[in-house]
């Protein structure tokens, strides 16, 4: 049962065979073994969780049920959940309770799914192994001392290690497709303003997105149904037209169902720092897709080695300004002892905050400070024009993208921490979509072994153009129905 | 541009963080790996070039001037440090 799609355990909740209480008692128990280990869950509520699981069987035996109704899903700790603690993995939010719920969990419990509990994060999303939580580092389910990725690392082990039918998480610079390449399962970064922000803890506004992180294609298809969709209180969420994220997938069968799609291969994706295991299996899979019908077109993004260091202008940049918001007077951490308001600030921010979070908080702080504006944050915003000009040239040229979604498999814990800027090398494929707003998904595609021996996953990237997505998760689910990297599951899990 | 420990207490000052002197050192070290970073976009000639601040060319939505959230003080002030009389506490300000 934990190996189910979404669609699969949709229909044995509808048909009875199992309730949503036996479903989530299930997932409960599971975690109670795991989650001490794995650490992929900051809050985990019982209580809670079998309300939601006894209310949602009350609307299945009354036929007032869709798709995710009684379906456990883990979210994102970026997320505000009315009476859950709410902590983004930062000391500064330890004991906040949320008194409101984000779009994303009101639109999740309007469609009767079961939150299991808060996932464990990178402090503020802003990491790439899930090292900078307050609340530790996260198990990659796969090799224990490897990390999962991040920011969206404990959504992404608990994917990975069935501690949740789907999660949720958040992309600013690949913190939902870089974790899913390095834990194997399917997670999709929809195009900006597709989902809406509100209630979703700000850290870049102009990169940030929220996304599913699921098993397959069908899985995220399901879950972008329920997450997207207009939403006043968000500035940028998009009013466009409802679409159904899973109209396409069923034609995606027979001998060739992409005849006549364009992939687009840059040549950048493929040139130094990536791993030549990583580099083979993303050729496989390629080699794949032409079987699929596919056509292959090289294209040119020149300006993606850019892509870094505009990113870290533009995101520290919006997150000191985002974070100013922490001062210790409404809610999150106060400092026990100061003389005076100024030294209440300076104390609650210096204890509330890690040291990436201050790290990035004194970047933007600089580069928006007088003198430099122009060197720095006005630059910044012109070459990320380029950067998305690039794409639209890309574009004339195929109808998606594809390349790796990480430069390597996961890493060791500690390997990186050290050195902020060879982690920060990690979304070297990942940060040129959020800058251009486009959407993205990384999917399984096969395994590197690592020295110590152990199959690590590696993900393939599909870039899609302005809210393509329905077409990306087509592609995403043709690859799915000739492969079963997606329903691999890590070593001596499968059978607690 | 090169960074030094007293941009470092300035900039720490700006966002209002306290930097003790033994992490002066190490917060100026990680820093100036970043900027060094950052450095590699003044190689790029953007001449010309409309600075971009949002990936899409929309325009911010206007709405009545009415009232459309209900006051949840209560409820708000529940999670603050410190409250008194339906006001937040802060240390004195005005003599």
């Amino acid at each position: 049962m934990i190996n189910s799609s979404l669609k699969q355990l949709g229909q044995q909740l509808a048909s009875k065979q199992v309730s949503s209480v036996e479903l989530t008692q299930a997932y409960l128990q599971r975690m109670a073994q795991l989650n001490p280990t794995i650490n992929a869950y900051v809050t985990i509520d019982e209580d809670k969780t079998l309300a939601q699981a006894k209310a949602a069987d009350t609307r299945i035996a009354a036929g007032d049920f869709g798709p995710l109704t009684g379906i456990p899903l883990a979210q994102k700790d970026i997320f505000c959940a009315k009476g859950w603690r709410t902590t983004c993995s930062s000391k500064m939010l330890e004991t906040f309770i949320s008194p409101y719920d984000a779009h994303v969990i009101s639109q999740f419990d309007a469609a009767g799914a079961v939150n299991l509990g808060k996932t464990n994060m990178d402090e503020f999303a802003m990491g790439s192994s899930n090292e900078t939580s307050y609340f530790g580092g996260v198990k990659n389910p796969w090799d224990f001392d490897r990390v999962p990725g991040g920011s969206s690392g404990g959504s992404a082990a608990a994917v990975a290690a069935r501690l949740c039918a789907a999660a949720t998480g958040t992309d600013t610079g690949g913190s939902i497709r870089q974790p899913a390449s390095l834990c194997g399962f399917t997670g999709l970064k929809p195009t900006y303003g597709l989902v809406s922000r509100y209630g979703m803890i700000a850290f870049a506004s102009s990169l940030d997105q929220a996304g599913p992180m699921a098993k397959s294609a069908e899985d995220c298809a399901l879950m972008l149904n329920v997450m997207a969709g207009f939403d006043e209180r968000d500035s940028t969420s998009v009013n466009r037209q409802k679409e159904d994220y899973t109209r396409g997938l069923t034609s995606m069968t027979g001998d060739q169902p992409l005849k006549g799609l364009r992939i687009g291969l840059p040549k950048e994706y493929f040139a130094e720092g990536l791993n030549a295991d990583v580099a083979k299996v993303i050729e496989t899979a390629i080699a794949e897709y032409k079987k699929l019908g596919a056509e292959i077109v090289e294209v040119s993004l020149p300006n993606n080695n850019l892509s870094i260091p505009v990113y870290y202008v533009l995101a520290p940049a919006e997150a000191s300004s985002n974070l100013s918001r922490y001062d210790g007077v409404r809610y999150g951490h106060r400092a026990a002892e100061y003389n005076d308001l100024l030294e209440m600030y300076m104390k609650s921010r210096a204890e509330g905050f890690g040291a990436e979070v201050k790290r990035r908080i004194l970047i933007g702080t600089y580069v928006l400070s007088a003198g430099y504006y122009d060197a720095y944050y006005l630059k910044a915003q012109k070459i990320r024009r380029l950067i998305a000009q690039d794409f639209v040239e890309a574009f004339k040229h195929c109808d998606v993208i594809m390349g790796p979604a990480a430069p390597s498999t996961a890493f060791k814990a500690g390997e990186k921490t050290s050195d902020p800027v060879a982690m920060y090398l990690e979304d070297l494929y990942t940060i040129a979509v959020n800058l251009a707003g486009l959407p993205g998904m990384s999917i399984p595609a096969g395994f590197a072994t690592s020295s110590e021996g152990k199959a690590l996953p590696v993900g393939l990237q599909i870039i899609g153009n302005y809210f393509d997505e329905a077409r990306m998760l087509n592609v995403g689910h043709a690859y799915q129905q000739v492969t079963d990297w997606h329903t691999r599951m890590p070593a001596g899990l499968e059978n607690i | 541009m090169a960074l030094n420990l007293d941009d470092i207490k300035r900039i720490a000052h700006l966002a209002r963080i306290e930097v003790s002197d033994n992490e002066a050192q190490e917060t100026l070290n990680k820093l100036s790996g970043i900027l060094g970073l950052i450095e590699q976009m003044q190689a790029v000639d953007t001449t010309g070039i409309e600075p971009m601040s949002h990936s899409q060319d929309v325009t911010q939505r206007l709405r009545e001037d009415v009232v459309t959230a209900t006051n949840q003080r209560e409820l708000f002030q529940s999670i603050a440090p410190a409250t008194q009389d339906g006001l937040y506490l802060v240390p004195k300000v005005i003599e």
